[in-house]
């Protein structure tokens, strides 16, 4: 495959022996070198083809120019103060990032740099943690790429003013562009932060991103995070977002998908530490040949821990949604509560949705339920509606609205959460 | 205003409606009662628009236009109102919206200037105190965790928001206290002009002694086989539904 030799040379061209990370990039590359790209015929990959996102056309993008317009122009509303962090074709962009809150309460820097200085302990800990869950010859190739990445602390007791907004970019203007970016986040003991991801193909041709973030919360930390995926049909997305609680915490994800081509996320919640609280919700609305495929886990290993996950689907034209939910409860894990559920509103006559609860419990005392429901928009509802002398479009988009606006009100920065109902508002012509 | 001739409607394969001839007039109020199962809801469902109900023969005209052949909303914003049965919780859908949004299309569609969030409001204050509905449940979801007496208040909250011509209002007092009896019956009859008509289904004479009806129909197997003025509604209370089960059986002999 014309790919892997591509991607052999990119490898090989940005190798650096003296770089901290040489270690943990070359043993990786080393592991996607033996497992290759996950193929259907994993359990894991059942439902989405990455490999064929892997064609032979792929470009491992090198750094490209980003105008201060672009960027600008792509800016979420509502957070000019917000910390900007930006990534092109991958690579962390320090000259775009900026900064308000004060270099007391955020540290952020390359990490490489990170991987060498008063944070390497804490790297070399924690780097790569994810690898447990997700095994695989993906995993392993964004590792191999890691120099480009970024690290972030929130240093202890501090609670950030302004959410941390994370920009990709990829830029596609000169073929199918690849950006593998790598984030590893220190939240420490009793900070709290906001961290927000968002991805921009710009240049107009086809894009394929394949990201890791792992995050560590400690004891006591507040960690909230929004992932919003709208690049458009042609790109293409595999992101793990591997979250490990490493005292007693609370963390809150919420993931929205409204575009894209083949579109692969990964949530995990560790929770190691007695009296975790994780929470997880997800919307995706998909349109066209999209297909979003969405794998959870949710890790119990200690006591008196609470997960609650909620992911929606309105799922119109031949779009596909996947949902794979796995909570593990070991054996130490008594009195852990957990709660997943799955709904989907199958809009397009040639959409599908594939659902999947998978409880694995080996403690006894525990309180778990999960339920999934793959359905039509209530008839008896909107027929009540358009009793009432409203339109059955207008209709239609109220019902969708309502379904979804409980997983955009868990988006806890108001200007993102009105964004978030803005774009989904568009998308169904409600205009109330 | 409404003209119901020989209806015929069925549901999957099974005839409910198998005849039906009901005229109704500006002004006038008209209930319909009849046993559980009789048809009841099918014929206002049938008439507000419901598509799971397939109209197999006759013809209804509403001022002038034929019903049947619209289509449920523009029913409602030419004048026609069905007040559910059992009204639907749709969880997430602000009620005020909803029936600001409902007011406005219903305005759009006659041409008329949309109300002003002002208007509305002043609107809503008015009709709130008629039907006396508390604002903390219009900013609720609609209907979702309403008790039943709430929920038919709502109905006839709406009916008073949107004022239409003809108001359906089926079995409206079923579940309610003699309070939220009197409540509904005094919206309605503050609402009543000369000008707008009431269909009033009940299974019960109760109501009927808060909202005075000019003619009583007792329908009964998908047909209207008995009508009369309210006396008739006396009667049947009096005498309940066997009497005209065992009168139809003697007819039928
Ligand atoms: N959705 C339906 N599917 C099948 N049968 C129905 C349906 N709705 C009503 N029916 C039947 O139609 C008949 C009339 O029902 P309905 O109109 O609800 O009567 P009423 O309101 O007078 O009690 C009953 O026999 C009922 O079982
Ligand atoms: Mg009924």
């Amino acid at each position: 495959m014309e790919v892997i030799n591509n991607l052999t040379k990119a490898f090989a061209s940005q190798e650096n022996p003296s770089s901290p990370l040489h270690e943990f990039q070359s043993d990786n590359w080393k592991t996607f070198a033996g497992l290759g790209l996950p193929a259907i015929k994993h359990e894991e990959w059942k439902y989405t083809r990455i490999r064929n996102a892997y064609a032979d056309n792929l470009v491992i993008a090198t750094d490209a120019q980003l105008s201060a317009a672009t960027l600008s122009a792509h800016q979420l509303p509502g957070t000019d103060h917000a910390n900007r962090i930006v990534f092109l074709n991958g690579r962390y962009q320090a000259g775009l990032s900026s900064f308000q809150d004060d270099s007391a309460s955020l540290v952020v820097k390359p990490l490489e740099t990170a991987a060498g200085d008063e944070d390497a302990e804490f790297v070399n800990l924690h780097l790569g943690h994810s690898q447990k869950y997700h095994p695989d010859g993906i995993n392993a190739l964004n590792a191999a790429f890691a120099a480009g990445g970024v690290y972030i602390r929130v240093n202890k007791g501090k609670s950030l003013n302004q959410p941390v907004v994370i920009y990709h970019f990829t830029d596609s203007s000169n073929g199918y562009a690849f950006s593998q970016p790598r984030i590893l986040v220190n939240a420490a003991e009793a900070s709290a932060a906001s961290i927000m991801e968002t991805y921009v193909n710009i240049g107009g041709g086809e894009s394929l991103t394949n990201e890791v973030i792992e995050i560590c919360a400690a004891q006591d930390a507040v960690l909230h995070y929004v992932k919003i995926q709208n690049e458009g049909a042609k790109s293409s997305h595999s992101g793990t977002t591997h979250i490990r609680q490493l005292g007693k915490c609370l963390t809150h994800a919420v993931t929205l998908t409204l575009s894209g081509k083949l579109v692969r996320n990964n949530l995990n919640m560790v929770m190691e530490a007695e009296h975790g609280e994780s929470h997880m919700y997800g919307l995706y609305l998909l349109n066209g040949d999209t297909l979003a495929d969405n794998h959870t886990i949710v890790d119990n290993a200690m006591p008196h821990c609470f997960s609650n996950e909620l992911y929606k689907g309105i799922l119109d034209e031949q779009s596909t949604g996947v949902f794979n939910g796995k909570i593990f409860v070991r054996k130490d894990a008594q009195k852990t509560n957990a709660y997943q559920s799955n709904k989907n509103i199958l809009l397009g006559d040639h959409a599908s949705a594939n659902t999947k609860p998978q409880l694995e419990i080996f403690a006894d005392d525990v309180k778990c339920s999960h339920g999934c429901t793959i359905g039509k928009l209530d008839e008896d509802a909107l027929f009540y509606l358009k009793a009432r002398g409203i339109s059955e479009q207008k209709a239609k988009a109220l019902l969708l609205h309502a379904f979804a606006i409980d997983i955009l009100d868990q988006i806890q920065h108001e200007a993102i959460r009105e964004y978030a109902d803005k774009l989904i508002s568009e998308r169904l012509s409600f205009d109330f | 205003m409404l003209k119901i001739e020989n209806l015929q409607a069925r549901i999957e394969e099974k005839e409910i409606l198998k005849g039906i001839n009901l005229e109704i007039k500006p002004g006038e109020i008209h209930a319909i009662m009849g046993p559980n199962g009789s048809g009841k809801s099918t014929l206002a469902s049938v008439l507000a628009g419901r598509e799971d109900y397939e109209v197999t023969g006759g013809s209804v005209d509403f001022l002038g236009k034929d019903l049947l052949e619209m289509s449920p909303e523009d029913r409602a914003k030419e004048g026609l109102f069905l007040a559910f049965q059992y009204p639907v919780e749709i969880p997430g859908v602000s009620t005020t919206n909803f029936i600001k949004t409902a007011v406005n299309e219903k305005r759009k569609y006659l041409g008329q200037e949309p109300l002003d969030a002002a208007q509305f409001l002043k609107t809503m204050k008015e009709k709130m105190k008629l039907v006396e509905i508390d604002q903390s449940l219009l900013s609720r979801s609609l209907n979702e965790g309403f008790s039943g007496g709430e929920k038919k208040r709502n109905e006839i909250f709406q009916m008073a928001m949107l004022e239409p011509k003809l108001a359906i209002l089926d079995e409206t007092d079923s579940g309610l206290d003699i309070d939220a009896l009197r409540i509904v019956a005094n919206g309605v009859n503050q609402l009543r002009s000369k000008d707008n008509a009431f269909l009033v289904v009940t299974h019960y004479q109760r109501l009927l002694d808060y909202i005075v009806p000019d003619f009583v129909h007792v329908l009964y197997k998908g047909r209207i086989v008995r009508s009369g003025t309210k006396e008739l509604a006396l009667e049947l209370e009096e005498k309940g539904y066997d009497f005209i089960k065992a009168e139809l059986e003697k007819e039928t002999v």
